[in-house]
Formats: C-alpha cells, structure tokens, sequence
C-alpha cells in the first residue's frame, strides 16, 4: 500500500475538479499538464473543469479490480464535459438498462472505494444523470 | 543500415505451467532459437517482460536469464512497454544489428503470470493503464476495450456478432497449432452466451491469462547467407506511442499509435497494406483486431466488422489474419506476444505452418501493441 502523500496530491484534481489550459492555444486539460502536447508550449494557467456533460462511451464492469469487488456490477464511462474536457468515472444513481450515450450527467463528490481495513477511504468524482 | 534477417526461432507450448518457473520457461525457449539458427554464440540479448515484478516479485531479469541461459557476460536488457514489450525487444535488437554494433542478437519475450492469483494478475495488467486516473475510477482492461468497442458500435454500427466472428475465426486457426494454450474452436452461439466480463465483452472477447515464451535469432543478412540458413529479412520497423489515457484521445476508436508504427514500418520496407501476405495482429480483445487492421489500413474506418464477416481474414481469406489463433486462442504471456507474432509469420514465411499455412506467403506483418494503445510496434518480414 502506498503512503497517504500520493492520494494527498491529487486532491486538487479529485476533489476541487482543478484543470489548466495553454495560454497560447487554449487547450484544456484535465489532469493538468507541464506541457501543451498539442502546441509544446510550457505557458499554461490554472483552470476548473465544467460540471456537467454527455456519455460518450459507457461499460458495465460485471468482473472487478479487488478494492471494488462489493460495488460490482457497476458503470463506468467517458464523459465529455460542456468545456470540452473528456474523463473516465462510475456512472451511478441510474439503472443500467436506462444507460445510453449522450446521456447528459454532472459530477458529483463521491467516495470511490476503501484501501484495506485500515487503508485511507478514497473519495473523488462520479457522474449522476442531469435531466 | 545493414540489412538484418532472422535465422532462428524458438516457442514451446503455451499455457498454465504450473510446474515451470520463468527461467525454466524462458531458457527452454532462447535454447530452441539458438539451436533452430545454428548460432554457436550470441553477442547480445533483449527480452520483452511486461511486469516480472509483480507475476513472481523478480525484477533483473536481463541479469538472471543471461545467468541462467548460460551467456553471461554478453549485455542483456530488458524491455518494457506493457504487452508491446516483445516488439520493442525485437525493434532494439533490429537496430543494435541494423548499425553494426552487434552481430548476433537474440531477441526474446516472457511472462509468468500464473503464480499469481487472478486478482493480482488483473492489477498487474491494469497498471499498463493510467493509475490515477483510469485505474482509479474501477476500470479494468476488458472495461477500456469495452469502451473503446461500444464508441465502434456506435460510429460504425459494428456488431455484436462480427466481434464474436474474431473470436471464432482466431479458435478456428489456434485449433490448427500444436503450441496453442486453447488449441479448440468455439461457435458464435459460445462466445454470445459466454460470461460477461465488462458490457458489451464475454469472457470469449478476452485472451487469456498465460505462461510463455517467445525467441528468436536476428543476423546481418550477409551472415545468414553464410550460414545457409532460410532468410527472412526484417525489411520494416515501426514504433510509436499515443496518449496513455483512452479518454484524452480525440477518438477512441482509432489507434493512432498503431497507424504511426504501421506509417513507419510501410515506409521503411517501401510496401503498402496490399503487399502485406500475412499479418498477425494484437487481438487482446476482439474489438482490438478490428481496430488495428482498420489503423494498419488494411480495411477503410468502419468496415473491419464486415471483412470479418465475410470471412475476407480466415486463412483462406484474401487478408489472412492471426493464423496462429492469436491471443485469444494461442494465448497472450503479454511480454512473450510481439516475438510469438515474429516466430509466426517467420514459420508462415519459411512455409512451416502445417494446417494453418498460409498459401504463398512471402511477406508478412506483426503489429504487437502495449496497454489500450499507447505503444505499437510494427514489423514487416519477407522471404528472400
């Protein structure tokens, strides 16, 4: 198990949702990067990521990794948010067979999984349908 | 650049070797390869494992294979580049041939995976995905495919059943060879009806969690000649990398890496797809083939699913595809994979296939792929 700084410092990714985005070609990125891959520019601005998006691609996941073998069967998808940002995340709060793409969904905070009896509880971003 | 060819290739059966640990699988393996060119030395040796670490908590392995293969102190390295590690193994030893630094090289690939249980072999494959943020969320490798397969159903109307026809013809041409880890075919109706792994995939969409090896002999051509053994030149190579998560990829139907690899290789032997005789391909999951032979354009965006179909890649097809059965049938020891690929298409090449040979193959391609993507490597072989 690894020690509590590698899960500390990605909370401002997974629970404050912080992006950034290139100055020069107004790329954004989620997770943040050093380095524009698309233009190689180093000029990049702290951003946040929109909330709310569309599924554009979704699975059932019947067969799971350990630490969420008491979830399982659960959804796990794509999403394209409305600023263009694309992420993966559990699709929750919805019925499988009422699942599609394009379906439209926000984030929400969630806790995402536990690592082991006395492990640190995982917390992060989930999707919910927005109707 | 000189020219390279290889003059000896070595695979022993595939499968769970419960009484076999990685050096026994590995050394019984480089042996046959030695042995099949008629090398009395190797002057230098690669091996393709993707997570020896984590399969039997042994790293150093370069060290501990040239130990046990007998050749130390001859420079032995390992590679890694997640189920892609046995193509780039071959793509180093090609270029370490290719510039005069060495003669003889002996390009490898292995993997123990079952003194594991499953949930640690399905974490050790996960980590060829990005932790953080794949990882993270309960995804596993069936699940990316997954994603990647329903954004194919949806763009292209591929089907259901064209992904079980991969399935199905892959058992079809694995039956015909002896080293299959399951030498059997199996119908529509199985894969269909098989277990659900993560929607829309089957548990018969999926290679299979296996131990092996794969070797092979790389020479200049010139030596070969005077070995007077069969030549099969290495005419292209090709390697490219993609972004590692499938979400920041502008479509995650296309593998970009794939079609790069396949760019470079193509340019290199100055052929294109229609030249290509034979091509064994990375069929992880069966969406996988589909994809691939789309990037390596062997078919237009979309029409993988019906060239399936219509049966255009069975052996006898006019694009024959993965006829060692591939991974699904022959198995996948992810790092051994990309040289199995080069032991095939040398065999079809050197017209040793038996049941499965491909008729008049002269040129051949391997495609071997690491993670979701994010690694191809791509070689394409003739006979002289």
């Amino acid at each position: 198990m690894s020690t509590p700084s590698r899960y500390w410092r990605e909370i401002p990714q997974r629970y404050r949702l912080e992006a950034n985005s290139c100055v020069k070609c107004k790329q954004k990125f989620f997770p943040p990067r050093l380095v524009c891959p698309e233009c190689g520019s180093r000029d990049l601005v702290k951003t946040k990521i929109a909330e709310k998006g569309k599924v554009i691609s979704y699975t059932i996941i019947r067969v799971p990794p350990s630490q969420f073998k008491d979830q399982a069967p659960y959804a796990v998808g794509v999403v394209e948010l409305d600023d263009g940002v694309r992420l993966m995340g559990q699709i929750v709060d919805c019925d499988f067979e009422d699942l599609k793409l394009e379906q439209r969904v926000r984030i929400e905070f969630r806790k995402l999984f536990e690592q082991g009896h006395s492990g640190i509880l995982c917390y992060g971003y989930k999707f919910v349908p927005d109707s | 650049m000189r020219e390279v060819a290889v003059i000896g290739i070595g695979m022993t059966k595939w499968g769970e070797l419960w009484n076999k640990s990685l050096r026994d699988i590995y050394v019984e393996t480089a042996l046959m390869a030695i042995d099949d060119s008629g090398v009395d030395h190797i002057d230098s040796m690669y091996i393709g494992s993707m997570s020896s670490g984590i399969f039997v908590g042994q790293e150093h392995i370069a060290s501990l294979l040239a130990d046990y293969l007998g050749c130390a102190p001859v420079p032995s390295t390992r590679v890694e580049t997640a189920c892609a590690s046995g193509g780039l193994a071959l793509r180093l030893g090609f270029m370490e041939v290719a510039s005069g630094m060495s003669d003889i090289v002996l390009v490898s690939g292995v993997e123990k995976m079952t003194d594991v249980g499953g949930d640690e072999a399905t974490y050790a494959l996960g980590t060829a995905a990005d932790q953080e943020y794949e990882c993270y969320h309960g995804i596993t490798f069936p699940g990316l495919y997954a994603l990647i397969a329903v954004a194919h159903m949806h763009k292209y109307g591929t089907t259901r059943k064209q992904l079980a026809e991969v399935a199905v013809k892959n058992h079809r041409n694995g039956s015909k060879n002896p080293l299959a880890q399951f030498p059997f075919e199996v119908t529509i109706d199985d894969v269909l009806n098989s277990v659900r792994v993560a929607d829309p995939l089957r548990i018969l969409d999926c290679s299979p969690i296996t131990d092996g090896a794969a070797a092979a002999i790389i020479c200049p051509v010139e030596l070969a000649k005077k070995l007077k053994k069969p030549v099969v030149k290495i005419i292209g190579s090709g390697h490219a990398t993609d972004y590692i998560a499938i979400s920041q990829r502008k479509d995650m139907t296309w593998l970009e890496s794939t079609y790069r690899a396949g760019k470079s290789a193509y340019e290199m032997a100055g052929k294109s797809p229609d030249d290509i005789d034979v091509f064994e391909v990375h069929d992880c999951f069966t969406i996988a083939e589909l994809c691939v032979m789309e990037a390596l354009g062997i078919v237009d965006k979309g029409k993988s699913g019906e060239a399936v179909e219509r049966g255009r890649t069975a052996l006898e097809g006019d694009i024959p595809v993965n006829p060692s059965g591939g991974l699904k049938s022959k198995g996948h020891p992810v790092g051994a994979t990309g040289i199995a690929q080069v032991v095939e298409i040398v065999k079809q090449l050197r017209e040793e296939s038996g049941k499965r040979q491909v008729r008049g193959a002269r040129i051949g391609l391997t495609q071997n792929m690491g993670g979701s993507g994010a690694s191809t490597a791509v070689h394409i072989f003739e006979r002289e």
